[in-house]
């Protein structure tokens, strides 16, 4: 057969939107300086460029997304042509759309700008533009009235435009530079409210805890770029910044593994940092202190998605510079595991409904992590897609509890609690998303966190799914907790009515937030200045919760491994083939032009064995190239379903029934500890102690590194204690402390305390030499100048 | 032989210019000094310029006396200020910029 000498030449189809998505991230950016300079002048404050900006930006992306998707088919029809005409299996590499253009150069190294659009990006692009247009319309209501409320719009208009650039980014340095302003806006942002110390502090953890995190990116992206620009640029013509370069040449097999381990951890502690992983992730729940669309937008598709984005961009890099393809543990895989279980026990203790979202939060980018650790690629994508829409409803969820039910208060102990018939729209958005969450079966989270966790054990990781398993179960156990405390169960504070006292004085003043009482007055014709009582909010909230709830219903149908192949539409229109390339015929050739469908791979799915062709197990021949590594998809089977679906409903059958004996009994002042649940109790006593035991190991670590922020530790374990007692028993109220307290609050806070007193005492040790006499001054001059003569003299012979 | 007397010419100045300039009090003395180094220095710069037959080291005095000129400008400008605001110039005086 001459199948395998056959090569078909294929037209990518192409089209404007996919040309110009560069456009998408200048939108917002423009966006961003008309609303800084003109903002305060325009009819809405600024407010209408911000949610117009979004609006563009989302058709941009819809519009480039469908031609992305025509482009795939343009490809895939034809390979299947050829495998008509005799060619063995084709399933063909569709060439990313780039477009680069030189920004700065120096020192004859160039410095690109542009676009690299295929599924990934496309995906995230979609994600981020479309929550970001229903944040901000959201926040036309909730920010009504803020005293910086163009300001807000302007940060959070950059903050998206930032993700986007990093989403384009077609090499590294573009991906620094998204990554950079989400940075600064995160910062911006979480410190909205800053005039109260403690929003302005969690701004400045937020910020310095990534930081710590970002010098993994500049350190890996230098190591990568020092490594690989001499390959790419003989063989692809790009620089080593290049993503699809650094690829390449991470699966040539010609890459010094030393150098792509390196690269790959330093850039995975960016990640750390960013996505809140274990251990950095102590910036996230603090960050709860920005206005809660903000979290919101945070939490769900930008700033916390952008390190795992990172990990799925440059994934060839970490498949073998972690060695993924084998079943060992690996650093990845590792952190996510731990993350999941670690965020998800803390959130059973977490008072605030948004920390609660926030723990929610991280331990599903665990799953995330967790799944591009064991190979689970296409997954873990997908459920930053899924997580995106029902993350974003809860958040928003909780904040129209706050803006309408509860009085700015988002204690759930304390002021909500019966608010489902109050609120019976927040309620069934939430309700929705709650499920969506837990993984229930036809809703989103299932089809992408099932799949995590079947592909994670189909890769050898069994000891992860298991992880994955109890994760499940801890995370709809902590959402029925959430759920009955606010929205069943007996009202309770401003749920029912009552008021803070500094509100009595001003009946009908509105305020956003209980520290704002004074700064922000409102109009006196606010829309729900007159009724005190808990009610549903008004539309310009709820549309947005119900949008995000309907999507968190049906967005695992774009990926539902369950119903055939047919219905995996992520799969053929996302994940990346592993093919080999010619790579001639990857140089820019630009949109439009042709490619050729290599025909010599006969990859199977499914099946054992099959993979000795793939790109990830043998390195490619001279003169190809490989962009993507091989991975393995689980054949679904409902038997594993079921049991992860077992998990899930005995998770939330089990926490609401502790939570009705156990709430309802602390509102008739029926303090019984030793009653409660004997199941979970079980089930929390082995989770505890496995956690004891990673914990230990730590504790060695942990003594000699951080004493002196004690006090601050002393504090935060109170409230972590106090928490404790109310989910479980004693034993494990005294593991959890110690570990909020030791990891949290020393390692991490004392790695970042410590650095800003090597500065301060850097600063203090070189202040006598300022000694403001000029003679002095003059002295060290010419003392300087003299040494460096003898250095020279010395040098010189 | 000529050129090892320019240049002890040279770091004979340059010495009496870094002692004005540790010793003085006086802030128009140091900016006299300060003169005196750089005037060391183009001492050097013609001497070798003269050794080795090139013109470079003049080009470089050229630019040292233009660059004196605007020093000394902006020097005695800012002793005048200081007098005008404290009635003295004698820099023991003059350590607000202690950090």
């Amino acid at each position: 057969m001459l199948a395998q000498e056959m090569t078909a030449e294929v037209v990518a189809s192409s089209g404007w939107f996919l040309d110009h998505a560069w456009v998408i991230p200048i939108i917002p950016a423009v966006a961003f300086v008309l609303i800084i300079f003109f903002g305060k002048k325009m009819p809405m404050k600024g407010s209408e460029l911000g949610v117009f900006s979004m609006l563009a930006s989302l058709v941009f992306a819809g519009g480039a997304a469908w031609q992305w998707i025509q482009r795939v088919n343009s490809v895939v029809d034809v390979a299947h042509d050829a495998v008509k005409e005799g060619a063995y299996h084709a399933a063909p590499y569709v060439e990313p759309v780039i477009r680069e253009w030189t920004w700065w150069q120096s020192g004859g190294f160039h410095f690109g700008i542009g676009q690299h659009i295929d599924g990934l990006a496309l995906t995230l692009l979609v994600v981020v533009a479309f929550i970001s247009s229903l944040v901000q319309i959201y926040s036309l209501e909730y920010l009504r009235g803020d005293r910086r409320y163009t300001h807000f719009f302007a940060a959070l208009t950059l903050f998206s435009a930032g993700m986007l650039c990093m989403v384009l980014a077609p090499n590294m340095v573009q991906l620094i530079l998204g990554w950079e302003i989400m940075g600064l806006c995160s910062f911006m942002l979480i410190g909205h409210w800053w005039e109260e110390e403690a929003n302005s502090r969690a701004a400045l953890k937020a910020f310095f805890t990534v930081r710590v995190g970002d010098v993994g990116l500049l350190i890996g992206t230098g190591i990568l770029f020092f490594s690989a620009n001499s390959w790419t640029q003989e063989n692809l013509g790009v620089s080593g910044f290049n993503i699809s370069g650094l690829s390449a040449w991470a699966m040539s097999g010609e890459a010094s593994s030393s150098a792509l381990t390196w690269g790959a951890v330093a850039l995975f502690i960016a990640c750390i940092g960013k996505s809140g992983q274990f251990p950095l992730h102590t910036w996230l729940p603090d960050a709860m202190a920005g206005p809660t669309p903000v979290s919101s937008l945070l939490h769900s598709s930008t700033m916390v998605v952008a390190g795992v984005f990172l990990v799925a961009r440059v994934y060839p890099v970490f498949w073998e510079g972690m060695k993924i393809g084998d079943t060992n543990i690996n650093f990845i895989v590792l952190i996510g595991g731990i993350t999941i279980v670690i965020a998800a026990l803390l959130a059973f203790v977490q008072n605030d409904i948004k920390k609660v979202l926030a723990y929610s939060t991280v331990s599903q980018l665990g799953y995330m992590m967790m799944g591009l650790g064991a190979g689970a690629w296409l997954p873990a994508v997908f459920h930053i897609f899924t997580h995106a829409f029902f993350k974003a409803c809860l958040f928003l969820s909780a904040g129209s509890v706050s803006h309408s039910g509860s009085h700015h208060s988002f204690d759930m102990k304390k002021d909500m609690g019966g608010l489902a018939k109050k609120m019976p729209i927040t309620a069934t958005t939430w309700i929705i998303s709650t499920l969506a969450l837990a993984g229930v079966f036809p809703l989103a989270g299932f089809f992408s966190k099932d799949e995590i966790i079947d592909n994670v054990g189909y890769g050898g990781y069994n000891a992860f799914m298991i992880v994955g398993l109890s994760g499940a179960f801890l995370t709809a156990a902590y959402m029925t907790r959430a759920t009955y405390l606010t929205f069943f169960g007996k009202a309770r504070g401003a749920a029912a009515g009552e008021h803070h006292d500094e509100h009595d004085a001003h009946a009908d003043v509105h305020d956003l937030h209980d520290a704002h009482a004074a700064l922000d007055a409102h109009d006196s014709h606010d829309a729900h200045g007159a009724d005190h009582g808990p009610h549903e909010s008004p539309k310009l909230i709820t549309v947005p919760l119900m949008i995000l709830a309907a999507l968190a219903l049906v967005a695992g149908l774009a990926n539902a491994t369950p119903f055939g192949s047919n219905w995996e539409r992520f799969k053929k229109y996302v994940e990346p083939s592993a093919e080999y390339v010619v790579i001639e015929s990857h140089m820019a050739t630009g949109p439009g032009e042709a490619i050729i469908v290599p025909q010599q791979n006969t990859t199977a799915e499914g099946g054992e064995g099959k993979y000795d062709k793939g790109c990830a197990v043998v390195a490619p021949e001279a003169g190809m190239a490989c962009y993507f590594p091989t991975v393995k998809h689980a054949p679904f089977k409902w038997s594993k379903a079921a049991l992860s679906l077992i998990i899930v409903a005995v998770g939330l059958i089990s926490s609401w029934m502790f939570c009705v004996q156990y709430y309802t009994r602390r509102n008739k002042r029926l303090v019984g500890l030793t009653e409660r649940s004997k199941v979970l109790r079980g089930g929390y006593a082995f989770l505890w102690n496995k956690y004891y035991l990673d914990a230990l190991y730590e504790k060695v670590i942990v003594r000699s590194i951080a004493h002196p922020i004690a006090a601050a530790a002393a504090w935060v374990n109170q409230n972590i204690l106090d928490g404790i007692v109310n989910g479980v028993g004693k034993v494990s109220r005294r593991v959890a402390g110690w570990v909020y307290r030791n990891i949290d609050q020393r390692v991490v806070d004392g790695a970042v305390n410590g650095s800003g007193a090597a500065a301060r005492g850097t600063g203090g040790a070189l202040r006598p030499v300022q000694s403001g006499k000029v003679n002095q001054y003059g002295a060290l001059l010419f003392a300087a100048a003299a040494i460096g003569a003898l250095i020279l003299v010395i040098i010189n012979t | 032989m000529l050129t090892t007397q320019f240049l002890l010419l040279g770091a004979v100045l340059f010495c009496i210019g870094v002692y004005g300039v540790l010793a003085r009090k006086n802030a128009v003395m140091v900016l006299m000094s300060i003169e005196l180094i750089l005037n060391s220095v183009n001492i050097n710069l013609l001497a070798f310029s003269v050794r080795h037959g090139s013109v470079d080291g003049n080009t470089f005095a050229l630019y040292i006396i233009a660059i004196a000129a605007a020093e000394v400008g902006v020097g005695l400008a800012m002793v005048l200020l200081i007098y005008r605001n404290r009635r003295t110039i004698a820099l023991d005086d003059l350590s607000e910029m202690k950090g």
